[in-house]
Order: C-alpha cells, then structure tokens, then sequence
C-alpha cells in the first residue's frame, strides 16, 4: 500500500464561503490537497474546521444558499470539477465519486426499502435491467458482510441496526465501483465494537477494488488504524500534510503536535492522568485571525504569523506543511 | 400482516368514538333544549299534540331509555322523521347525499390537484416571490368567510361576466342523467351523454372552486412546511451525493416523505370542507345535504338538524379512519 | 420601566423582550395594526359613526355608495359603513368571549388530564376526542340550533367546540412539565394537585395558549359569522357581520355593496388574527424556536 499511485484528485486553492446572519463566514481559505490512486487519506481536524465542506465541495453538493465556492480548482481525470455542468457533475456522483455520511440514521429515506434506494443508484450509472441490479445489490450487500442480504433488500431503514445502516451506505456507494470514496465520519455515530467492523469492511473493500478513501474523522487513533496519509485542517486552512507513521512520530506543526499530544496515553512520557489540551480556542470564520490561523493559539507565534499566510511547503518527500516556524526555510527565516 | 392488526387496532378505537358520537347528539337532540317533545311537535302545536308525542315516543321514560331506543332506532337506520314534510330523515338525506358528494370531491380534487403542486413549488422556491405569493394566497384562504366568497364569485362571474351559471347543478332545460351514483358528472359520463356532462360541469365549476379555496389553503400550507423539512433532512443529501437529479429528489424521495404529515392534514381538515359546503350549498342553491340542513334550521326542523350533525360526524371519523389506513401504507416505521 | 424593576420580574422582562422581537416583524405589526384599527373603530363606533346603525330611514333605501354614505345604504336605508363599525365592536367581543371561555376550560380539563394522568387523563381525551370527531361549524351549528337562535347561544355554542384544541394542547404541555424535577420538588414540599397545577403547569403553557388563542380567534369569528349567516347567531336587526350578508345575499345581484363590505370587515380581521397568531408562534414557540 506504500508504493504511491499517481495523483488522482488534486483541489488547489479552494476557497469557500457562506453567509451567515453574522456575515460572510471564510469556511475554506486557499485549501490544496492531492488524492492519489488506491490510498486512504485521512482528514482530521477540530470540529467546524471546514472538513465536511472540503469532502462536499468536491461533490459539488454543499447547500447553496448559503454556501458558495469562491475560487480554486478541483481536477480528476483532466476536468475541473468546478467548471462542468450540472447534468455532467451527477454523472460523476455516486458513480465516479461517491460519499457516505456520518449519520446513519438519517442518511437512508425512511420511506423507501434498502432494495429500493440501492437499485435506484446502481441503475441510475449502469444501463442494466432491475434484476440485474438486484443481484449487484445482494453481491454489494455480501460483500459487506451483511448477514442474510436477500432479507435486508426488502427492509426499511429504520428495521437495521446503525452499523446495518452504514454497512448498507457502503455497499450502495461501492456498488457503481467509483475511483474515490468521500467518507465523513462514517463511523463516529457507532457503538465502538461496531466501529471496529465497519472500519475493517472499509478498509478491505477499498484494497480490493482499489477505492481511493478520503477519511474525514476528528479520532486520531482511527488515523492509525486505517490511514496511510493524513492531512490536518485547522479553521479552514490545510496546515499539515504527511505519511501517518511520520505525522505522528514527526508532527511539524504545532497544531499537529497539540494534536497529537491531546491522545490519551500518547506516545510516551506524561502520567495517564495528565490529558493535554490546546489553550484557547477554535477562531470564528467570519473575522478570522490575519495570516497564520492558529497563531492566537500557537506557542510559537512570530512577528510574521500574524500579517502572512503560510504556504504549503515540502518538508521532504511525503510530508507538507503550513507554517512559518517549522518549515525547511526555518534556517533561513532566522536573523 | 402488521398492517391488518394496525386497521383492526384502530377500528377497535373508533367504536367507543362513535358510541361517544350517539351520547353527545341523544344529549343535544334531548337534553339541552327546553322541551324535546316540543321540539319535535314544532312550536305551534297544541299541548294535547306534544304530550301526544311525549308518549309515542317515549319522552316521558327516563333518559338512559330514551338513549337505548335512540340508539336501537339509529341501528336500524331510523333518524326520526322530518318535521318539515314528515318524511323519514334517512331518506332525505339519502336523496341529498350524491349532491353533496359530487361537490366535496370535486372540491377534494381541486384542493388536491393545484394544493401540492402549489405548496412543493413554494417549498423548493423558499423564500422567493412565489414563495410570498403563495403565502399570501393561503392566509387569504383561511381567512375568507365561504359564504362570502360565494357571492363574490356569483356577483363577478354570474352576474358581471356572465361566464359562469350561478345556481343549481343543471340548466333547467336539461334532464338529469339516468341515476347511477346520483352524481351528475359521473353518471352523464357512464351514460355518454356528453352535452349533459358539459352542462353539470359547467355547473359544479363556481361552487367547486368556493368551497375548495379554504382547504386549498391549509393543503398548500402543509405541503410547504413539511417539503421544506423533508429537503433539510440527510438522505436528501445522499440523494444529491448519489447524482439523483432535482426533480427525482423533490418530486420522489422528498415528496413521499412529505405526504405523511399531509394525509394526516387532508383527513382532520376534511371537517372544513364539510363545514363548508353547508354555507356552498345555500349561496349556490346546490340542492345536497348542507342546503338540506340550512333549510331545516329555518324551520327549526330537529330530527332534520340532528340526522345531518350524526350523518357527517359518522362520515368525519370514516374519513379519518382511511386515511390513518393510508398513512400506515404510507409511512414504514410506524408501530403496531 | 428601569433595568432593575424588570430584573425582578423576569416574566415581565421576558414579556418586554417577546413585544421587542415582534415590533421588527412585519406580518405581526400588520396583524396587530388590523386588530388595532377594527378594535377602536369598534368601541368609539358611538361617537365615529356618521349614523344610527339601527334606525330605519326608508326614504334612503339601498343608495349606492357615495358621498353621504361612503359604503351605500341597505334596504331599510341604513348607513352600512355605521353598521360595519358597530359589527366591529359585536365580532371581536364574540371572538373574545369565546376564546376566554374555552381557553380556560380547556387549559384547565388539559392540565388535569396532563398532570394526573392514569384512568382520568384516558377518559377526559375520549371525550375531547368525541367532540373533535364533528366538524366544528356542523356541532356549533347543533348546539346553537337545539338552545335556540341567539347571538349568546351561539357564542356558548362555538366556545363548547373550541374547548379541545385547547385542552389538547396544554396536556401536551402538561405532560412534558410533569417530568420536570421542580414539579416533584413541590410535591415533595407538600403541594396540592391544585396548586401544582394553577402554580407549575398552567404558566408553562402560557406561550402555547397564548398563540392558539390569537389563531383560534379568528376561527371563531368566521364560524360565529357563518352561524349568524345561516341564521342562528346574531339576530336582524343587530348590526352582526354574517347576518349583514344573509340579509344582503338577497340583493347581491343589484346591490353589490351590502354584502361585499360587511365580508370585507370579516376577511380583514381574521386575516389580523392569522398574521398575528403566526408571528406569534414563531417567536413564543419553543418547538419552532428549537
């Protein structure tokens, strides 16, 4: 899993903003992440980060008004998504690119069956007959381990467990084969041995079928588990991005390594008692701070923190970040 | 099978509310007014007749009797008879009955037909003009007194354009359709008669569009509010992440939702329709059982009063109780 | 009023705030504006209108509307515009009669029901749900036929068939009240069923009853205009609304103007009562608020 594919989705300064009562809220400011071929990117990030935004606007689907993407580029396979057609953007949903969502509960229509919703999306992309459709339904269903799945086609959502649910949601959006799976937290609303299932399934199926996953999640120790890169949001900027064993043996920024100190029973040294938090606390995104976002929070904080951005920079060959401190200039940057 | 048990659940509820029904009309027809045997003798017989009618009918005995022989009466069908032309109640109503139904329905389509398409419209429209318009359209509608709108619409398409008849439910000159359902409209079409079709329909339009427009409001309203929470919802979201076009996401996946709660509106409000065509049917001379009423609380016409007020309750809960039935088709999670 | 005084009174202060919110919504001014304006012409109809609304004068029969009289005469040659304003006053004290009256009974039969639930709450909501299985113009029309036509029979009619909608509501209410730990505090302390409930329950349902009330007012006008129309409220030659246009219904063809005005005044009050109850709810609701 290691040996990188090629770049299969590259957002390059994705800006996003919704009106609000308050004002115009800056949820994504210049955001650029690659996705490459057949890897599980993980995305974390404090709650309100702009994470689901990011998953939603490569989709297209962020609710509009309010929301509106400003600026930035989207490509996959030599298109930008920002700029193609409404009626060619739904040819790229759910069977190009598809998404689950962290709620379970709610994210299958109470009032139609698991057959129904499943067999809608696979003949919506596929140009086959409704028995066929059935039998590519069942084998999805099979394949997430679904017990007894000619049963469960006939259900409604509401007769399934959370973690039938979210097994049913990865089968349908698996079912039309897409390159990329957007997944939002997809198992935070479950129970945690459940959690552990529904990780596992994904996990496998996205090694079978050579599914890039993008991993939106704000649990580190999931990060571990199932990522093979992870990339860090912070109030709607990307400041890290990294191969998981080194963001967390190496984190950069100091968010990041806030970040990682804040795991219960973190590599190492404090006392299980101690639980390290962040002070202060997450910025508004209506007034946000000038230039670095984190610097009101950042132990670190220079003069140039708060008047410029920081760039993505290399830090060596698979691991980027934001920051004015830690990058490799730092030498330079040093009176 | 659920379903089964869920019907025979609810018919097992509706039988103590009919029972309730029968004790509260016994206790007007019975209890409130001074003297019910007056009441039926009408107020200018002499006493030797009332006391007469105390007897034959049992007015004298106490009042959980009476309640048993008006119940035994109402099981055979007997509503007492009218006092107006001494006819059986029953028989009355039953010749006013298709008239009536012709209207509600044509009034229940109307409301049906432009009420979700109008509130689905001001849904995904939100906040728009349309969506102001419609509003504006409905808080008109549920505050325009029927009877009045009557005359409006008589005064401008009747009497000013000319376009439209103003009473009745044929031209005098055509003959009625050979009597199937007693509908005029349905049984013209069933004969083939279409000239005679025309002329009912011609004629049913006015009344129709009247005693639509309240109801059409409240329809339009519910629509609206439940599509606008249905389009808020998750799955609506996946819809759109699973590449389903707009019109298949609001005109399937919300609208089924969204007729959950309208059902359930269309049943409790079917009351507003059967309020209303008592005042439909005076304005527009519609000769059905709201004009049959109104006639007979001008004559002070009792068992008349109270056949209706029993009939149109009885019809009220029959109404309610299909459409719980058809909420439970619609709606899977409901519990049994 | 200074800070201090509505600090000690935080039911007034959260009142103030409540009529700061609607002061900045349109619909409620412009409710609060129709009702405003139907209720003082209602009660200085006295000394505003230009006529007797009662006193015949048969030498002006059935004018159109004009000069001397702005909305034309009827067929005894009375001034219509005098007896729309004095209508006014005979449709909004209908209104809130009714709606006092069944207000309370049904708050009070709902907040028993609520709160002691059990056996009584089952057959208290039977009942509520006997008299909800009529339409309500077709029972209030029963009613006021079997007590005979007058505009008090009526009022006691329509106020009979509004008694659930607010019992139902307030047992709602009731119900969710009831859980509360403040309520098994006062029970603790030894507080009778009564007190709980005129003490605990009832002003937790104010907001609810509040906007049921301004909703339900309006119904009541217009079933009450109906009844009288059909004949069985307000008798002639009182200045009713509804009866002004049963009356006028007969000379609709010639004399538009007797029956369109009187329709008029009923459309825009209820419409006051609507627009009002709506922005209402939307501010005292807390299921909507939420």
């Amino acid at each position: 899993m290691l040996d990188y594919g090629k770049t299969l989705l590259s957002i390059r300064d994705l800006s996003v903003r919704f009106a609000t009562y308050q004002g115009l809220a800056r949820v994504l400011e210049k955001v650029c992440l690659d996705i490459k071929s057949g890897e599980i990117l993980g995305l974390v990030g404090e709650t309100g980060c702009g994470k689901s935004v990011l998953a939603r606007s490569v989709l297209r689907i962020i609710p509009s008004p309010p929301g509106k993407i400003a600026a930035g580029t989207i490509s996959y396979q030599g298109e930008d998504l920002l700029q193609i057609s409404e009626t060619r953007m739904r040819q790229v949903r759910g069977n190009r690119i598809s998404m689950i969502f962290q709620e379970p509960m709610s994210s299958l229509n109470p009032v139609f069956s698991v057959g129904n919703q499943m067999r809608e999306v696979i003949r919506l992309h596929q140009q086959v007959s409704k028995k066929e459709a059935t039998r590519i339904a069942l084998d999805m269903l099979r394949q997430v381990q679904m017990p007894d799945p000619a049963a469960v086609l006939g259900k409604f959502p509401h007769e399934l467990s959370g973690g039938m649910r979210q097994r049913v949601m990865i089968a349908m959006e698996l079912s039309c084969g897409p390159d990329l799976l957007l997944a939002d937290e997809p198992t935070t609303a479950l129970d945690v041995t459940v959690q552990g299932q529904v990780l596992a399934i994904l996990r496998r199926l996205a090694g079978e079928k050579g599914v890039s996953v993008l991993f939106i999640t704000h649990d580190m120790g999931v990060v571990a588990q199932i990522c093979d890169r992870v990339a860090v949001m912070y109030a709607g900027q990307m400041v890290e991005v990294a191969e998981v064993k080194e963001l967390f043996s190496a984190p950069a920024h100091p968010y990041t390594r806030g970040l990682i100190s804040a795991i219960p029973g973190a590599e190492g040294e404090k006392g299980a008692e101690h639980l390290y938090s962040i002070p202060g606390v997450v910025p508004g995104l209506i007034d946000p701070p000038e230039g670095c976002r984190y610097h009101p929070r950042c132990e670190k904080k220079r003069a140039v923190c708060t008047e410029q951005t920081p760039v993505m920079v290399k830090l060596h060959a698979d691991h980027d970040v934001a920051c004015h401190c830690c990058g490799p200039s730092r030498e330079e940057g040093r009176p | 099978m659920r379903i089964l048990r869920y019907i025979l659940r609810r018919l097992l509820y509706v039988l103590p509310v009919l029972l309730g029904v029968t004790i509260l009309v016994f206790f007007i027809s019975h209890a409130i007014p001074g003297d019910p045997a007056q009441m039926i003798a009408g107020p200018k017989a002499s006493r030797q007749a009332v006391e007469e009618i105390r007897r034959s009918h049992g007015l004298d005995k106490p009042l959980p009797i009476q309640y048993l022989r008006f119940v035994s009466g109402l099981v055979q069908g007997d509503l007492g008879r009218s006092i107006r032309n001494h006819r059986p109640v029953v028989e009355d109503l039953k010749d006013f009955l298709p008239a009536t139904l012709e209207l509600t329905l044509a009034a229940m389509i109307l409301c049906l037909g432009v009420g979700i398409p109008l509130g689905i419209l001001a849904a995904v429209k939100r906040n728009k003009l349309t969506d102001h318009l419609t509003r504006v359209f409905s808080v008109f509608g549920v505050s325009t007194p029927v009877f009045w709108l009557g005359l409006m619409l008589l005064l401008l398409f009747y009497r000013n354009l000319g376009w439209l008849p103003g009473s009745g439910r044929l031209d005098i000159m055509v003959q009625p359709p050979p009597q199937f359902t007693g509908m005029y409209t349905l049984d013209a079409l069933l004969a083939g008669q279409w000239a005679t079709f025309a002329n009912a329909l011609w004629h049913i339009i006015l009344p129709a569009f009247c005693l639509s427009y309240v109801y059409l409001a409240i329809i339009t309203r519910i629509v609206r509010s439940s599509m606008i929470g249905v389009l808020g919802q998750d799955f609506i979201t996946t819809a759109r992440a699973n590449g389903l076009s707009e019109a298949i996401i609001v005109l399937k996946h919300a609208f089924k939702n969204s007729l959950i709660p309208t059902v359930t509106i269309t049943g409790l409000s079917f009351g507003e329709l059967m309020g209303g065509a008592i005042l439909t049917e005076t304005i527009f001379a519609w000769p059905g059982m709201g004009k049959y009423v109104v006639d007979s609380v001008n004559y002070l016409d009792f068992p008349g009063i109270m056949g209706f007020t029993l009939m149109v309750s009885l019809v009220y809960v029959l109404v309610n109780l299909t459409v719980d039935v058809i909420y439970a088709f619609l709606n899977p999670t409901i519990r049994y | 009023m200074d800070a201090a005084f509505t600090s000690r009174h935080p039911r007034l202060r959260e009142l103030l705030l409540t009529l700061k919110i609607l002061s900045r919504n349109p619909s409620a001014v412009a409710g609060a504006l129709i009702i405003g304006i139907m209720a003082f012409m209602g009660f200085s109809a006295d000394l505003l209108a230009p006529f007797d609304p009662i006193r015949i004068n048969l030498s002006e029969r059935l004018n159109p509307p004009g000069w001397g009289h702005l909305f034309g005469t009827d067929e005894m040659g009375r001034d219509i515009l005098s007896r729309v304003m004095h209508g006014a006053r005979i449709s909004l004290r209908i209104g809130f009669m009714v709606v006092a009256a069944a207000g309370m009974t049904g708050s009070f039969i709902g907040a028993a029901a609520g709160f002691l639930g059990g056996r009584i709450d089952n057959l208290i909501m039977r009942v509520m749900d006997v008299v909800l299985s009529f339409p309500p113009l077709v029972l209030a029309m029963a009613l006021a036929a079997a007590m005979g036509p007058s505009l008090n029979n009526a009022i006691m009619a329509v106020a009979f068939v509004m008694v659930p909608k607010f019992a139902r509501i307030v047992r709602g209410e009731a119900l969710a009240v009831k859980e509360m730990p403040y309520i098994a505090a006062a029970r603790v302390s030894g507080a009778k069923n009564f007190w709980i409930i005129f003490n605990h329950i009832l002003p937790n349902c104010m907001n609810s009853v509040v906007v049921l009330a301004t909703l339900t007012l309006g119904e009541t006008i217009l079933i009450a205009a109906s009844l009288s129309f059909i004949g069985l409220g307000a008798q002639p030659p009182a200045p009713e609304w509804g009866a002004m246009i049963s009356v006028g219904r007969k000379f609709v063809m010639d004399q538009w103007w007797y029956a369109t005005f009187p329709g008029l005044f009923i459309l825009f009050t209820v419409i006051g009562f609507n627009i009002l109850g709506d922005a209402l709810r939307d501010v005292l609701d807390p299921r909507i608020r939420r």
